[in-house]
């Protein structure tokens, strides 16, 4: 294991930290498709899909980050989170909300003490396109109004043209006024396109210090997909095998039904292990996801399928 | 960033998730397909079992010299009044409905598989059936094309073909020896492995649903004395073999000196050799593919691990996790990634070879794993510290046990690669494009697969080099190895 501060002399210079980012082994794109797609086939069945779909309520950071975002609706989202079934008190909560800084005030007021986080996305998302002073005041705003976790964007633009020191430096100055707040790093992997770019940012985020590496922002396609997850997987798992340290992922955008969760689920479990089968180090980043969620709990206790009306649509 | 966790985390466990056996039919017996219709065997009958469990599942008929030559001669009339004198197009018609029967039925085809092979229903579902299927499809194509075979203008069929094929892709085997032949206008008498006949009584069941004129395939179960009476009849003109490097020498021997053509696909001992720029989680999901793929009962598998000195501790760590997240089990679970081993003379042999490993100095390692009580199974296994001179380097296990061997430079992986008596096939792990085509050039296999393992497609070519045979099945030498040219 590495002991802390083994990573400095990577981060010292622009030329160090290139070298190992380019040094670390590649993704061959036919062959993790396919080990996705592999994993993708496993049948989750009975007791094992009740476990799954439980697991999978409280992982969802049930998200709205819409330009007309109003507080009685990130309020009303806030109390679905904290009582997603209001039929069924069984029916665990959701891990957080996730909303832009201006509603985290918001959704604090209504969750109270429920346990269920409030993260805030931050850092001029999505895009990323501002100085690093208005994204870091983006992220003090966000964490003054009481947001448990927050959700920065990188840089894509430096990353693409291999400033990766000036991408590490941003994750870093964001941390630090993160203060006590957790930390998930979006990617966007939809705009970083190869599997090699992917695993090089997951260990960018890594070693600046993010508690979470995030596939995307849901306004990018292709958003989160299994393979890409796949290589964030591996990822925090060479990270854990090095330093001893975990790192949780979170995939987000175009996760919507319970068959695609139960997948991101056995993936979880067979690539990185059963240690992240937490809403501590796993997260989907979803909206409609939970609607469908809670669906086929109900098939699951009742026996028969119930119609969306049946549900509350926020 | 946050320290790994105290508390347990509670464990994923997949429920059982058995595919239905319901649509599967098996008969209490079976007769012999002859002449498009199954009759009665001379000689005694014996039993085919469950490898999962050891269940009888059926009663099948041992062909004696009687039921050869009525085979033989059924082909042989087949062929002159009928196969051969049809024109190609109308052959293809035949092709295409069986390769179609084949799919629609392929469920069924799969589970029958599955319970009398032992291989997971998941492998019989997504590759065996699909992949047979697909040949049928490929040689239809080119029933009505033989002028562009490459074997002159107007190439002609061989006659009878007698083909013998193995236990561990019964179906798939079925295919890669029947389409061809069909397509190129030679009948045949097929003899499938004593443990694994049913998909190929069932195989006949569908040449009667298509219509396939009687006496053009023939299926005749039974063990090596029923092989050897089909080798030795004096009627057929061609023997296709898959199976054992010994019995293909054998079948050597004895149609030396006649007019007989062979083709024999045999053993192997294949190398999987990582460099250490290779993309490494990719690696190793080849290496599993590689070996563990079919519980390991393939001519091709990598079962030589060689890996470059300076990653092999890491390549092996992240192989050892794979390992243990390998589900062994009851075949027909969609979630069993080895299913059973197909007999229990095999399973003898991978237990004796193992032990000759472990005695021999090698270091034996394999995931915990509870396997059934019934049936016979055997733990995905890997040895490291081997060297060239351990028998497990050089001896086809033929079972789900993977050495590992070290190298330091390009030109020490393909002398210890060819170093052996084989050459089916081989894997090359690299990130760099001019040394896969450098290492292709260099070894001497059949099939040199870059970045990937076990890949089959009807229009590839397929064989081997030295005591792995010689001839070629699938793609257009594969149909060749079933004309004869006319200039």
């Amino acid at each position: 294991m590495a002991s802390a501060g083994a990573f400095d002399d990577i981060t010292a210079s622009e030329s160090s930290l290139r070298r190992f980012l380019h040094g670390l082994p590649g993704v061959d794109q036919v062959g993790a498709d396919a080990r996705a797609a592999g994993l993708g086939t496993r049948s989750i069945k009975t007791t094992a899909k009740a476990f799954a779909i439980d697991l999978a309520i409280r992982m969802v950071d049930l998200t709205t980050l819409e330009g007309s975002d109003t507080p009685g609706k990130v309020s009303a989202l806030a109390a679905k989170a904290v009582r997603p079934d209001p039929a069924d008190a069984s029916c665990p909560q959701v891990a957080a909300v996730c909303v832009y800084p201006d509603m985290v005030a918001v959704a604090k007021q209504t969750l109270g003490s429920s346990g269920v986080k409030v993260a805030s996305v931050a850092t001029a998302f999505p895009s990323g396109r501002a100085a690093i002073d208005i994204k870091l005041a983006d992220t003090r705003d966000a964490v003054e109004a009481g947001a448990d976790e927050i959700d920065m964007v990188i840089d894509r633009g430096a990353f693409l043209s291999g400033r990766y020191l000036q991408v590490f430096e941003q994750i870093v100055a964001v941390r630090e006024a993160c203060g006590e707040a957790h930390l998930k790093v979006i990617f966007e992997t939809g705009e970083l396109q190869t599997y090699d770019n992917v695993r090089r940012a997951s260990w960018l985020a890594m070693l600046a210090g993010g508690h979470f590496i995030k596939t995307s922002t849901g306004k990018v396609q292709p958003a989160a997909t299994l393979p890409v997850t796949m290589i964030m997987l591996e990822a925090v798992r060479d990270f854990r095998e090095q330093t001893g340290q975990m790192i949780g992922v979170k995939p987000a955008g175009g996760i919507r039904t319970t068959k695609d969760a139960i997948k991101y689920l056995v993936m979880v479990n067979e690539v990185a292990g059963s240690d992240w089968l937490d809403p501590d180090w796993f997260r989907f980043g979803a909206s409609t996801l939970l609607n469908d969620l809670l669906m086929q709990r109900t098939k699951m206790t009742t026996g028969r399928y119930s119609g969306p009306d049946y549900f509350t649509l926020d | 960033m946050v320290k790994v966790p105290e508390k347990a985390t509670p464990f994923f466990a997949y429920a059982p998730a058995p595919e239905s056996r319901a649509i599967v039919d098996i008969a209490a017996s079976y007769g012999l397909f002859i002449d498009g219709e199954f009759v009665e065997g001379h000689a005694k009958s014996f039993k085919t079992i469950n490898p999962a469990t050891e269940e009888v599942l059926a009663e099948l008929s041992e062909a004696d010299e009687t039921d050869v030559d009525l085979a033989v001669r059924a082909a042989r009339r087949a062929y002159t009044r009928v196969w051969s004198r049809m024109p190609g197009s109308e052959r293809a018609k035949y092709l295409f409905r069986i390769a179609r029967i084949m799919q629609e039925r392929g469920r069924e085809l799969a589970v029958l598989e599955s319970i009398d092979n032992g291989k997971p229903i998941k492998e019989s579902r997504d590759i065996d059936i699909p992949v047979a299927a697909a040949h049928f499809f490929y040689y239809a194509g080119w029933a009505d094309k033989l002028s562009y075979a490459g074997q002159g203008v107007n190439p002609q069929p061989l006659g009878v073909a007698g083909q013998i094929i193995p236990w561990n892709f019964p179906l798939l085997m079925l295919a890669w020896k029947i389409a061809p032949a069909l397509a190129a206008g030679n009948t045949v008498v097929l003899k499938p492995a004593e443990t694994t006949s049913l998909t190929a009584l069932l195989f006949a069941e569908i040449c009667q649903q298509a219509d396939l004129p009687p006496g053009v395939v023939n299926i005749i179960t039974g063990a090596g004395s029923t092989g050897q009476a089909l080798v030795s009849h004096p009627d057929v003109d061609k023997i296709a073999f898959t199976g054992s490097t010994e019995i293909g020498k054998s079948i050597a021997r004895t149609v030396a000196g006649t007019k007989k053509r062979v083709t024999l696909e045999l053993g192997g001992k294949a190398a999987n050799i990582v460099f250490d720029d290779a993309p490494l989680d990719q690696a190793v999901e080849g290496i599993v593919n590689g070996i563990f793929f079919n519980q390991g009962h393939v001519c091709c598998a990598g079962s030589r691990l060689l890996v470059q000195e300076s990653i092999a501790e890491e390549l092996l760590e992240k192989l050892k996790r794979r390992m243990s997240t390998l589900r062994v089990g009851d075949p027909l679970d969609k979630n069993t990634d080895i299913g059973a081993i197909n007999s229990a003379e095999q399973l003898r042999k991978i237990r004796t070879l193992s032990e000759i490993g472990e005695a021999e100095g090698g270091e034996r390692w394999s995931p915990p794993c509870d396997l059934p009580e019934n049936g016979f199974w055997f733990p995905p296994t890997v040895f490291t510290g081997v060297t060239q001179a351990h028998r497990i380097a050089r001896e086809e296990i033929f079972g789900p046990v993977l050495s590992t061997l070290t190298f330091r430079t390009p030109a020490e992986a393909v002398e210890k690669a060819n170093n052996t008596p084989f050459g089916l096939s081989a894997g090359v792990w690299t990130d760099k494009g001019s040394r896969i085509l450098w290492m292709a050039n260099q070894l001497r296999a059949g099939v040199v697969w870059a970045n990937t393992f076990n890949k089959f497609d009807p229009t590839s070519p397929f064989g081997g080099y030295k005591e792995s045979g010689y001839g070629r099945e699938g793609g257009l030498p594969g149909l060749a190895a079933y004309l004869k040219g006319t200039d």
